[in-house]
């Protein structure tokens, strides 16, 4: 019953780790899992996905789901 | 219809003229458009030594196949390749390959710049420069 926190380039220097995981409950959200899974503030330009796809901080999260923080992509 | 991730040296040109001669059906194209990105060695004013490329593995995959699968949906084109690096990349090592074949070349040109476009603005890909100085991520891409 756990939710499975990855974190990338800078934000998982500032965070501190590139893995986390969490415990799954009712009516989780996102922002919940990252509050629950380090100890800053999010960055206003933070992206957020779920398995893999782009969301929103207000996103629904389930048990057994990956959720991933990062900064601004910048390939290419 | 390819994306690729590569964690070693490549050279794009070799790797268009491979493809087409594998995929792409003689005659059947009259267009092709590639673009390749290549390693600066400046930045913001300063002196870059070499770069590291992290990405999402797995989610990169999918918004690259996601990406080309939009592209064939708003132009009528044959077939598109895209092949980006991961890893540590210095001056002038080609960090990424988009490339479109169509018939003609409006839809090659049009298509061939959503890819790229679409591929700095979505694909989970970051990028660690070494100075002289230390080390800084890259916050944001170039408007163009």
């Amino acid at each position: 019953m756990t939710i499975s926190v990855k974190f990338f380039a800078s934000l998982r220097e500032q965070v501190g780790h590139g893995d986390a995981s969490v415990d799954a409950s009712d009516d989780l959200t996102v922002q919940q899992v990252w509050s629950d899974s380090c100890s800053i503030t999010m960055p206003a330009n933070t992206l957020c996905a779920v398995n893999m796809e782009y969301v929103d901080r207000f996103h629904p999260v389930n048990d057994g789901d990956e959720v991933a923080f990062f900064p601004p992509v910048t390939g290419g | 219809m390819t994306s690729e991730i590569r964690s070693r040296h490549f050279n794009p040109w070799e790797e268009v003229q491979r493809y087409q001669s594998d995929h792409i059906d003689a005659g059947k194209y009259g267009a092709t458009a590639s673009f390749i990105g290549s390693m600066r060695d400046f930045n913001e004013g300063d002196a870059v030594k070499t770069m590291t490329l992290e990405h999402y593995p797995g989610m990169t995959e999918n918004y690259l196949d996601k990406i080309c699968t939009e592209a064939r949906q708003r132009w009528d084109i044959i077939d598109c390749l895209i092949i980006h690096r991961v890893g540590e990349v210095r001056p002038d090592d080609p960090i990424v390959v988009t490339v479109v074949w169509s018939a003609h070349r409006a839809a090659a040109f049009d298509a061939c710049r959503y890819l790229m476009e679409e591929l700095k603005s979505r694909a989970p890909f970051w990028k660690k420069e070494s100075l002289a100085s230390g080390e800084r991520w890259v916050e944001k891409n170039s408007p163009g």
